[in-house]
């Protein structure tokens, strides 16, 4: 950002293009929503049913492994063949990034609970099902929520290069920049979308606290009007 | 109420963990499991709630073939405590007393006042434990929830895997204490696992003492002791060397850390809230140059407290006490027959040296049986 009149041609171009912006801004939420809610739907419960068949869980969690080190412009590209051009081609993408983090953490995350707990919670009579959502899901679930974090991270930031192969989002506004030589068309593609990837960080944060034991005791124990720290 | 009949549990790979087990448990009696590890003591356990299947005989419980029966609705029949961490972590001492009850399906009222009534029974207040997590309480306190737990439902048979095993001595006492207490009371059929010869004389009505999957006796614990049937069970409870204790030995081969030493000016209030997160009954009172001045109770100091006295020298009990001089074992022994409470052991200058508890001198006994 070597021109001296950044500053002043960064905020003319935000003045007379907000709507773009916004529409842009608008565009990139869409697809990062629609592709990080793809990979809870298929990640999550892959992931749990890893858990009950071990077998075949190291093979599939290096396909994921694999998809993880394509380059992610090489992805976009080879994907034409399959979608065309478009959202759709950007979206599959995207979940084929996301994938690993979900998936590894929600597999390792209910295997890591511990097996004297599940046990016990057998032999209270639990059924198997039971188990896995009032035992193994809640103590993982500060595990999971940190994977589902990584991968919305990743979606929020790829999401830019859907523009580079006819998609929408904030990336339009960062490539035709670049094609343009104009920083502050970059840098009003690029912030918003900085921004997006910071504040979904932090929410996510803030529920992976509010999901662990200690946080639930506590507000068990403030609607009970007690004291939680005896 | 619990019966099993010619039972036998092989595993996949061919091996025979319990061989043609044949036990009859009585309503409301407490039959402890006991052999070397490996003897199918534990796998004999699990098959009566199906957590193992029987690949031979039948175990019947009130009368009702299990396997005839939905694993699930069995499982919510019985009562079940195992060794540690068995808790939910996640879920409060209420939540995890009220498990079963939540999954019987009983109103929220009903389960509410049952926790309640539990927590009182063993003593725990509940404005205090309610609402904490297993992760804030010391073992001891965390077994004790555990029983209430496997208590919860009212269920006529518990089981008990080697409940008390990973527990410090004393915490360990008190339970088993407590635990008496309630099946003296509750009546109800308990099964229990230890691999601990002076746990299982002490809580058992019967003691089944396997080896290889096999039964090598059952009986009560005084049988084992005086008629042991085979050479084993012999040197199991090693009955022979129980007449080479000698009582005029001296108690500083019983000699052990002092549990909680307080100070003479500490305040009754300060002292009875650490004795109780600590899960102590007893300490002893030293100045600051250790000389002793006396034993404090839990239950002299509630009493202190409840006169308006505030210092713990006010309530000081002085004369249970032995000299490491000419202390010997036959007077710790009486002495912990009439009250179970660790023993001061002083010097003539009045200096602490050490204590004897009950449970070091079971386990000096026992090593010495067994030896």
């Amino acid at each position: 950002m070597n021109n001296p009149g950044f500053i002043e041609a960064f905020i003319d171009y935000v003045s007379k293009n907000y709507m773009r912006i916004l529409t842009a801004t608008g565009e990139h939420i869409y697809i990062s929503l629609i592709a990080l809610a793809i990979t809870l739907v298929t990640c999550i419960p892959l992931g749990i049913y890893l858990t009950r068949n071990e077998k075949i869980a190291p093979y599939v969690i290096s396909i994921a492994n694999v998809f993880q080190t394509i380059p992610s412009l090489a992805l976009l590209g080879f994907l034409i063949f399959v979608f065309g051009i478009g959202n759709d081609n950007a979206i599959c993408a995207l979940v084929m990034y996301a994938m690993l983090p979900v998936l590894q953490n929600t597999y390792t995350g209910i295997k890591n609970v511990d097996k004297a707990t599940v046990q016990a919670a057998k032999g209270m009579g639990m059924t198997n099902f039971q188990i896995l959502m009032k035992v193994q899901i809640p103590l993982a679930l500060p595990v999971i929520i940190s994977g589902v974090r990584v991968a919305s991270v990743w979606i929020i930031g790829t999401a830019a290069l859907a523009a580079a192969i006819g998609g929408g989002g904030l990336g339009r506004l960062i490539f035709s920049g670049l094609s343009l030589i104009r920083d502050e068309i970059i840098f009003a593609g690029a912030l918003p979308a900085t921004a997006l990837a910071l504040l979904t960080d932090m929410v996510l944060k803030k529920f992976q606290k509010y999901t662990t034991p200690e946080e639930r005791a506590k507000r068990i124990a403030k609607k009970m009007k007690v004291n939680f720290n005896h | 109420m619990v019966y099993f009949e010619n039972v036998e549990k092989r595993y996949p790979d061919g091996t025979l963990a319990v061989d043609g087990l044949n036990l009859e448990v009585e309503s409301g009696e407490f039959v402890v499991l006991i052999g070397p590890s490996g003897c199918g003591k534990t796998t004999s356990l699990k098959m009566i709630n199906r957590l193992e299947e029987c690949t031979g005989g039948k175990i019947y419980v009130n009368g009702k073939d299990i396997m005839t029966l939905n694993p699930v609705k069995l499982r919510r029949q019985i009562g079940y405590v195992i060794q540690e961490r068995g808790l939910m972590p996640h879920h409060t001492v209420a939540e995890n007393i009220a498990t079963v009850p939540l999954l019987l399906g009983w109103p929220k009222k009903k389960i509410d006042a049952r926790v309640d009534e539990l927590l009182d029974m063993a003593g725990l207040p509940k404005e205090k434990y309610k609402y904490r997590l297993p992760a804030q309480m010391s073992g001891g306190q965390q077994q004790r929830i555990g029983v209430l737990r496997a208590l919860a439902s009212d269920p006529e048979v518990v089981l008990m895997d080697e409940p008390f095993g990973a527990l410090d001595p004393i915490s360990r006492d008190n339970l088993q204490n407590e635990l008496l207490t309630i099946h003296k009371k509750l009546k109800k059929t308990i099964i229990f696992v230890t691999h601990d010869i002076s746990e299982a004389l002490k809580l058992a009505d019967r003691i089944v003492l396997m080896r290889r999957g096999k039964i090598e006796q059952i009986g009560t614990p005084d049988e084992l002791i005086n008629n042991p049937a085979t050479k084993f069970v012999e040197e199991f409870i090693g009955s022979d060397q129980l007449s080479q204790i000698s009582g005029d030995a001296s108690v500083t081969a019983l000699l052990e850390d002092v549990i909680m030493e307080v100070n003479l000016n500490a305040a009754i209030e300060d002292v009875l809230e650490d004795m109780q997160d600590r899960d102590v009954k007893s300490a002893q009172v030293t100045d600051a140059k250790r000389r002793w001045h006396g034993s404090i109770y839990l239950s002299t100091l509630k009493k202190a407290k409840r006169e308006g006295k505030q210092l713990v020298k006010e309530t000081l009990s002085v004369n249970r006490k032995l000299y490491v001089e000419d202390g010997n074992l036959k007077d710790a022994a009486e002495m912990l027959v009439d009250m179970e409470a660790p023993i001061p052991i002083i010097n003539s200058a009045n200096e602490l040296q050490g204590i004897v508890t009950e449970k070091g001198m079971a386990k000096y006994t026992i090593n010495k049986l067994i030896k």
